[in-house]
């Protein structure tokens, strides 16, 4: 495919915190439709290269698309105002590992936070979205209840379809079941992998190598903020002829 | 063996009611303007620009670690020499009670905006919202929980500190309590009932303070 055909296109993303050089150089292009999972050893810099996709993390160097929307970063740069970044942050969905619902509001306001106060979408039209969301994500009976009342799994579900009520054009999932008990893993899993079943254009990091293999179109293992490998699941996870990636895989088959 | 004899202060119930509403007065109208120097002060210390985190910055410190009594007699004596605008005692009390409580709320604003999880500015942004967005409809309602009890014992302190402004003879509680002494010679009843008051006044304000801490500790 061509690059223009493709969602998200990033090349020469660099970011440093201070003098930790922690993304070094990441090029990177995903097919619309495509579900990508991101998987490296713990600081090799895939939640900072998530965050660079929506924003949070602005990149020193580089340049990404996503969408129509496009940004040069580096000197003589000029770094996109806030309208625009919250614009184009509209249209990346973000879900977190600790779910970071909004604990004042409600399950259903925190659902029709985004269409409301980023979109100006009225009140009813926003409600009548955020149920739809609630019963795609199995959860509506929870409506009214506030966040804390809620499970872990829960907790996670209600964060999907606080995202989804944007309708962005790609989903990033930044160890989404990390902080949950093990028997509520699947609940969370199964939405995800219902959304990757509907065509939603995905970035998962995972520790779930079996979600992974089974969901992902791609795979792409970072290692010290470089990407090493990239390619179906079981290129990468059996056929790597990479050391890093052999030994890193090798770890979770024991487990 | 000293007599305690209360009966001689009957007669200046009067004087004290007027003390009490000067106290209570004043405490309102430096609460409302601590509040705003407050917010100004906390604003200012989490902006973008290093000039005003700075400015704030000294704001803040000079009047956190001044005594009010040495601020009060400054302001009324020394600014004037300086500025050349005259103020009334009233004015210069309400002007320095108000800077030095709003050094305090400021640091209670402050600490209540910085101690919400930076998870949730984050999600409110990757929604797309913009920051005085996230600001204003995730991070402060959550802080202000939580600023809401601080915020009332500084409040509670702000009374008692008004009883200072009687030093620049503002007629408050302790001004009146000085007069009723020189009449009475009875210093030792005067100052209880003064005590007296006091707590009558802020007991159950601090029980309220106390109920709204239980009430708002989490959601
Ligand atoms: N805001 C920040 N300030 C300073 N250093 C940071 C910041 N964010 C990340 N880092 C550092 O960047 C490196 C990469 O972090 P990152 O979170 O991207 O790794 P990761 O691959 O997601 O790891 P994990 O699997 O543990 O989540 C780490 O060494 C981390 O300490
Ligand atoms: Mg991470």
């Amino acid at each position: 495919m061509s690059a223009d055909a493709q969602m998200i296109s990033v090349s020469g993303i660099h970011k440093s915190f201070d003098d930790h050089h922690v993304l070094k150089g990441i090029d990177l292009g995903i097919d619309k439709g495509e579900v990508v999972a991101l998987v490296g050893p713990s600081g090799s810099g895939k939640s900072t290269l998530l965050r660079c996709l929506n924003l949070l993390v602005i990149p020193d160097r580089g340049e990404m698309r996503i969408g129509s929307d496009r940004f040069v970063f580096g000197p003589g740069a000029r770094l996109p105002g806030t309208r625009t970044q919250a614009n184009f942050r509209a249209n990346t969905g973000m879900v977190f590992q600790h779910f970071n619902l909004f604990p004042h509001l409600s399950v259903i306001e925190n659902v029709m936070e985004g269409p409301r106060y980023a979109k100006g979408m009225g009140r009813e039209a926003a409600k009548a979205k955020a149920c739809a969301l609630l019963i795609k994500v199995g959860l509506q009976d929870k409506a009214a209840a506030k966040p804390n009342q809620l499970s872990g799994g829960q907790k996670q579900r209600v964060a999907i379809a606080r995202a989804l009520a944007m309708e962005p054009a790609v989903m990033l999932f930044d160890e989404a079941t990390s902080a949950l008990d093990p028997e509520l893993v699947s609940e969370v899993l199964s939405v995800m992998r219902e959304l990757a079943a509907e065509g939603m254009t995905m970035i998962i990091v995972t520790h779930e190598m079996s979600f992974a293999r089974d969901v992902a179109d791609k795979m792409i293992f970072m290692r010290d903020g470089q990407i090493v490998e990239q390619g179906s699941p079981a290129e990468v996870m059996d056929h790597s002829k990479n050391p890093s990636a052999q030994s890193f895989f090798s770890n979770f088959r024991q487990a | 063996m000293y007599i305690w004899d209360f009966s001689p202060l009957w007669k200046y119930r009067f004087l004290f009611l007027e003390g009490i509403w000067v106290s209570i007065a004043l405490t309102a109208a430096v609460i409302v303007l601590g509040l705003i120097c407050g917010l100004l002060g906390a604003a200012g210390q989490l902006s973008r620009f290093r000039i005003l985190r700075w400015l704030s910055w000294l704001y803040i410190e000079f009047f956190r670690t001044t005594p009010l009594l040495v601020q009060l007699v400054w302001v009324y004596y020394a600014l004037p020499i300086l500025s050349g605008v005259e103020l009334s005692a009233i004015s210069a009390a309400v002007l320095s009670l108000s800077l030095y409580g709003g050094s305090f709320y400021a640091e209670v604003i402050r600490g209540g905006i910085v101690s919400i999880d930076p998870g949730q500015s984050e999600a409110g942004l990757a929604l797309g919202l913009t920051p005085s967005r996230v600001m204003r409809r995730i991070v402060l309602p959550q802080a202000f929980k939580r600023m809401i009890p601080p915020l009332m014992n500084q409040s509670i302190l702000m009374f008692k500190n008004t009883s200072l402004v009687s030093i620049l003879a503002v007629p408050d509680i302790l001004y009146q309590a000085q007069r009723a002494t020189m009449d009475t010679y009875r210093p030792l009843e005067v100052y209880t009932a003064v005590a007296l008051i006091y707590v009558a006044i802020l007991l159950p304000l601090t029980a309220l303070a106390k109920f709204m801490e239980r009430r708002l500790k989490e959601y």
